[in-house]
């Protein structure tokens, strides 16, 4: 076996997993994803027991397990609540050229954060606790990416 | 608890691509270690964990595949998707059931096979997350940054992390990355995603491990060195990063309370000699010995400073050199395990910490250590 490895590189098989999938949104979902596109406006679920505000809206309360069914409008602008500048481009991961950020961002009238990407900033502008804005995409479909970014809201401290 | 033993540990040298091996070979390699530790055949297994993940090895019921080189033929096997601590957990379990006498745990990942960033961005929601292209490092970069902030945490107190880590490891020959390295190195190492630079994140990894459990006495008449169970919890946190207070390690505290109790500690700082923890990114040695309950909340950084944590220090954390060193995903956690269990009978080798009786193991599972898994072993029963 020893002799036998010396002159063999060992072989390695290349294959690629491209399964076709579809997510459905389901009821909760659609109602908030259809929000965005047509109205350009950001929807919740509160909790009507422990009146969490959830966003993305949530059919249940994860906390007491209740059934969510107020739908609550959000503001369009939030607090920026983490952040990290991505440093590293990733050809079939990153949204956007660099510099792009991520942040986990608490709309007004909104409990909870949410992920989205954050550009259009200087570098050292974002900050935790500061004031973003959604900046919406012109040609809307449907999903998380009609807002194509936020911003940090400017001329206001 | 009845008491439950790990009589037989066994690992593969964690590297950055194990070429001459594939996954089953692996599992073969770990589980006839745990086996000759243990000094049994496989006849005397009587039923068998598997840990996998799908996504990471390419395959679907990854799990099953590996079932030929873990002698589980005529065996009743299952398999836990998630990481080792968890696997091990069900391991116990089935033996605490009374229905089995005997469990071997087995855990494989080939992080070189797959990209680790399309694969960790896949455990993110379709609907609301995943098009975002967020991966592993790049959420835990969110949660770095608001713990770092609401207590003061500084880079260079995540980086002294980094060069305890990676030192420790010169002496674990397992271990895939052994670096000397000074503060000023992590410091200026590039940020891949700010705060986290490249020397804060464990790398990519190849391994597998495996480990024996047993009865009380069955455990006596295979070993004269078993490792007991003292105490054990897991506990989950929120799913989506948002409805978390990422600087928060409140799934953590809640499975160590729940451990520490069920072993009868109630001074941790006092009555545990070595930690084995998750730290798949630097901050995260810190988070996690605060939710511990080393020390108080935001003071990890200060803990480290302080040299307590280092091989020589009153607490050593991951003499191993951890996940920063070498990690197999899915595999770290048992490893973790089989680090505390080597530590407590004396077995460790080179970096054997002295005198240790009573050792914590800790793994996470989901983003962001969303649950978090702790065992507590000691010498005696
Ligand atoms: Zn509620």
């Amino acid at each position: 076996m020893e002799n036998w490895r010396e002159n063999q590189e060992i072989i390695v098989m290349e294959g690629r997993i491209k399964v076709p999938y579809t997510w459905a949104a389901g009821e909760v979902g659609t109602r908030y994803l259809e929000t965005l596109r047509d109205q350009r406006k950001f929807m919740g679920t509160r909790c009507p027991r422990c009146e969490i505000v959830y966003h993305p809206p949530r059919r249940n309360c994860p906390d007491c397990f209740e059934e969510c069914e107020d739908w609550v409008e959000l503001g369009s602008q939030g607090e920026l609540q983490s952040y990290t500048v991505v440093r590293r481009h990733h050809p079939q991961l990153s949204p956007l050229p660099l510099p792009f950020a991520y942040g986990i961002i608490k709309l007004d009238g909104a409990d909870t954060g949410f992920l989205h990407i954050l550009s259009d900033f200087q570098e050292g502008e974002l900050a935790v606790g500061s004031r973003v804005e959604a900046v919406f995409a012109e040609e809307r479909e449907g999903n998380i990416r009609d807002v194509l970014f936020f911003r940090p809201v400017k001329g206001v401290d | 608890m009845e008491p439950v033993a790990i009589v037989g540990v066994g690992m593969t040298e964690i590297m950055d691509n194990h070429l001459a091996s594939n996954y089953a070979d692996l599992v073969f390699e770990a589980s006839q270690k745990a086996l000759a530790d243990a000094g049994m055949t496989i006849d005397q297994v009587d039923n068998v964990i598997t840990i996998s993940n799908d996504f990471f090895d390419g395959r679907t019921i990854s799990s099953m595949a590996v079932m030929d080189a873990c002698g589980s033929y005529d065996k009743n096997v299952s398999t836990v998707e998630g990481d080792g601590t968890f696997g091990a957990f069900y391991a116990l379990m089935r033996v605490l059931s009374g229905s089995y006498e005997t469990c071997l745990v087995c855990a494989h990942h080939k992080g070189s096979e797959g990209v680790m960033s399309l694969i960790t961005n896949a455990m993110f929601d379709p609907i609301y997350e995943r098009s975002l292209g967020i991966d592993a490092i790049t959420s835990a970069a969110l949660q770095a940054r608001v713990y770092m902030e609401r207590y003061g945490v500084s880079e260079e107190e995540c980086a002294l992390v980094s060069v305890k880590n990676h030192g420790n490891a010169f002496k674990n020959q397992v271990a895939q990355l052994p670096l000397k390295l000074t503060v000023e190195e992590v410091m200026a190492s590039p940020y891949i995603s700010d705060p986290l630079k490249l020397l804060d994140c464990s790398p990519v990894s190849d391994g597998a491990s495996a480990l024996i459990l047993a009865s009380k006495s069955r455990a006596r008449q295979i070993t004269e060195k078993p490792v007991w169970v003292k105490g054990v919890a897991h506990c989950c946190d929120a799913f989506h990063l948002g409805d978390r207070d990422l600087s928060s390690t409140r799934a953590l505290e809640e499975a160590a309370r729940k451990a520490y109790a069920m072993a009868g500690i109630s001074d941790p700082g006092r009555e545990i000699d070595v930690v084995e923890l998750y730290d798949a990114f630097s901050y995260m040695e810190l988070m996690w010995l605060e939710g511990l309950g080393f020390c108080e909340r935001g003071e990890g950084g200060k803990l480290t400073s302080s040299g307590e944590t280092a091989m020589d220090g009153r607490l050593p954390v991951n003499p191993s050199g951890g996940c920063l060193s070498g990690n197999p995903v899915v595999v770290a956690g048992l490893n973790r395990i089989i680090e505390c269990a080597l530590q407590v009978r004396g077995d460790a080798g080179e970096h054997q910490v002295e005198g240790v009786r009573t050792a914590i193991a800790h793994g996470i599972n989901g983003p962001c250590g969303q649950s978090h898994c702790v065992w507590i072993m000691g010498g005696e029963a």
